[in-house]
């Protein structure tokens, strides 16, 4: 199990390795460099103007050399003062050392965020902590529901409840967080005035008014996919011969599902729980954008938007790190809990 | 001018009207299918069961008011009427004396017309990306399941670096107005219109290698006709001026196609993992048949289940990813009429109307709802064989 863990681990670096380098490359573009030049620069600079300012703040060395110093195997060089001839700070509001320096992601420094005039680190963690509260209350909607409707769909396979179960569950895995959000926000916000249609007090103060609507439209989509897998799995375990030995034993159907069924019938809705993250961070950026809520997928797309190297880069490591790490803890979930495979 | 305004049972009349075309055609197929649902296989059982004559019924309404977009839509979806700024669904246009079924947006364009077009944008890319997508998984997915060892190994590498990428940061980086200044999308793109070409020219390769009459019509026919859409669609320089792609459309076509094979690949090499140790196959090795010939001729056909239902399903996924690119306003221009990029302009003005909204959020919705019971009715039925 150990050297398990340990191989996947290994190729789970070598994933965002080579990620982080696709990353790179596609951000620092010849295009991008230039959108990013113009964006730090005083209105109408001229394109010499541009290209010095690209040489200047080390836009233009290596490739290799640069991402070696992003990522900490090389070390940082001051750039030289065009003023003075002396080394100075590369970016003054990030406190970029005057020496060369080791400083990249293997020391913990993420760089600095040209949009936000300050370190990634200080902009994406807090975001990191809001975006973790709302994936919190969406997973605490919905994995209860979604595994109670597939329970009582896969109870009585082709009864009435289960037909009208599915296509509920269908009907919400066709509704993308883009159509529920609207959708919602007419009915509950425009039209009821119940809730708030933006979400933006959120990050001062969370409240049943501000933070219902992203939670529910971040949650309806992926609820209907956990549903149907939770009915597949219990169908499959309510055909199985210990069920029928428990039923003619004498217990009520109830007893069965909750003592014998349901242990079994949960091991494969884990597994999909946890796939459910990289879906999870595409809605998460829609919802963040759509309902105005300062978390990571907000700064996701200001880093997009504004061409941000550093933050860019450090949004796609982390949420690279999050996939990975949910597909590393389904494997070893689904073999803990699986004694099936945990003996062999 | 006051603009005036007919009742609401009237709109809701005058809009059932205005699908005259696709009622017709509806009935027409339905019927027909219904008659002859014996003869049909696998597509008349859809008509065993209300959830898949749903499905059938949504999917082919979409693609009727597709193809008669022109004759059901009353105005030019880019046409601003500025009168009929913001105006509340059944808006009677001044001087045509038209109407305004869902009112007017905020730059005045009929929200019912764009709705009718955008259906048009969303029918010819995502089937069509999902095709490119099946393609690439297919012709990959095969021999990785088949041979196993390093292909496998590269090949599903490569697959779990794609999708270990979040999608909406994938578009971010590949669907930028930067990146067409580059050879990156015209590369990928050749690269990926390649793949149908190899899969069909091995397909006939493997089938009637002992046949020349028939290989070299069938090889020839292959190569002329990928190779003028190829030529037409990575470097738009088509003969005959036909087939023609926009750039941006392009490397919106690319994205979704990169995004989408990946999935493709997974399920394709599980499925020929799984056949490939059934004794047909076994029996086609013992007679000598190439890998290639057992890959195509004999697992490919008994994993076809799995596949249609999958690419009903992925079919709906692309509208979805469309839908995503347009709400982001990656890619699509600015004035499309498709149902993403109607989206995000709409929901920023939620708060004083809602109107222009609804239209295109029901039609996305009600068409990814149509695939996804077309694909499940098929599961259905796959299962009870």
């Amino acid at each position: 199990m150990l050297s398990f863990i340990l191989r996947r681990l290994g190729t789970m670096a070598l994933t965002m390795l080579c990620l982080t380098l696709v990353v790179f490359f596609l951000i620092n573009l010849n295009p991008n460099l230039k959108k990013l030049a113009i964006s730090q620069t005083e209105m109408h600079t001229s394109a010499e103007q541009l290209e010095d300012w690209l040489v200047n703040h080390g836009y233009r060395q290596n490739f290799f050399v640069r991402y070696g110093q992003w990522l900490g195997i090389l070390p940082k060089q001051p750039i030289t003062d065009p003023a003075t001839g002396k080394p100075a700070q590369r970016f003054s509001f990030c406190n970029d050392p005057v020496e060369p320096k080791f400083s990249g992601v293997l020391q913990g420094d993420f760089g600095c965020s040209t949009k936000f005039k300050t370190t990634v680190g200080a902009k994406l963690f807090p975001a990191l902590g809001a975006t973790g509260l709302l994936m919190f209350w969406v997973l605490a909607v919905m994995v209860p529901i979604s595994l109670l409707i597939g329970i009582l769909a896969g109870m009585r396979e082709g009864s009435r409840t289960d037909r009208t179960l599915s296509v509920a569950s269908i009907a919400s895995t066709a509704t993308p967080e883009y159509v529920s959000g609207v959708i919602f926000t007419v009915i509950f916000a425009s039209w009821l005035g119940w809730l708030n249609g933006s979400a933006a007090s959120a990050s001062q103060g969370l409240t049943f008014y501000n933070f219902t609507l992203p939670v529910m439209t971040l949650a309806i989509y992926g609820t209907g996919y956990i549903a149907r897998m939770t009915r597949a799995s219990m169908v499959e375990v309510m055909t199985q011969q210990y069920i029928r030995t428990a039923r003619l034993k004498g217990l009520s159907f109830s007893s069965v599902v909750v003592k014998h069924a349901l242990r079994n019938a949960l091991i494969a809705p884990f597994t999909v729980i946890m796939l459910q993250f990289p879906w999870l961070l595409t809605g998460v950026v829609i919802v963040e954008v759509m309902f105005r809520y300062q978390g990571f997928g907000y700064t996701l797309v200001e880093a997009a938007g504004n061409n941000d190297i550093d933050l860019l880069l450090g949004c796609s490591l982390v949420s690279v790190f999050i996939v990975l790490i949910t597909q590393l803890i389904s494997d070893v979930g689904y073999a803990f809990l699986n004694p099936r495979i945990r003996v062999q | 001018m006051q603009i005036e305004y007919i009742s609401a049972f009237d709109v809701v009349v005058g809009v059932l009207w205005r699908f005259w075309p696709v009622w017709v055609a509806l009935v027409l197929v339905m019927g027909v299918s219904f008659a002859y649902k014996k003869k049909l296989g696998l597509y008349g059982q859809l008509f065993d069961s209300g959830v898949g004559i749903a499905g059938v019924g949504i999917c082919l309404f979409w693609l009727f008011t597709a193809i008669f977009a022109s004759t059901i839509s009353p105005f030019d979806p880019l046409a601003q009427v500025s009168i009929m700024k913001d105006t509340l669904p059944g808006a009677i246009e001044p001087t045509s004396k038209l109407i305004y079924y869902f009112g007017g947006d905020k730059l005045a364009r009929d929200v019912f017309s764009r709705m009718v077009y955008g259906s048009q944008i969303v029918l010819i890319i995502a089937p069509a990306a999902t095709g490119f997508a099946l393609m690439v998984g297919i012709t990959l997915g095969l021999p990785a399941g088949y041979y196993g060892g390093k292909i496998d190994t590269v090949l599903s590498f490569l697959a779990n670096l794609v999708l270990a990428f979040p999608v909406i940061l994938l578009f971010y980086l590949l669907v930028t107005p930067g990146i067409m200044d580059t050879p990156i999308p015209y590369a990928m793109a050749g690269l990926f219109f390649l793949f149908p070409i190899i899969f069909f020219s091995v397909l006939f390769w493997t089938r009637y290698k002992n046949r020349p009459d028939r290989l070299y019509i069938l090889l020839g026919l292959t190569l002329v006709v990928g190779g003028w859409i190829y030529i037409g669609l990575v470097f738009d320089k088509d003969p005959l001026k036909i087939v023609h792609i926009d750039p941006n459309q392009l490397n919106i076509f690319v994205a979704v196609v990169f995004a989408s094979s990946p999935g493709v690949f997974r399920i394709v090499r599980g499925l020929t993992m799984d056949i490939k140790t059934r004794d047909y196959v076994a029996a086609a090795q013992t007679r000598g048949e190439s890998p290639w010939y057992i890959m195509l001729w004999e697992i490919l056909p008994n994993a076809r289940g799995p596949l249609i239902v999958d690419a009903c399903l992925r079919i709906g996924y692309t509208t979805i990813l469309l839908g995503t690119l347009g709400y982001f306003g990656l890619g699509l221009a600015p004035e499309s009429p498709d149902w993403g990029t109607a989206i995000k302009d709409a929901s920023r003005l939620l708060r004083s109307f809602i109107h222009p909204a609804l239209p295109p959020t029901i039609a996305l919705m009600s068409f990814v709802l149509g695939l996804n019971l077309l694909a499940d009715s098929l599961r259905e039925q796959s299962m009870k064989d």
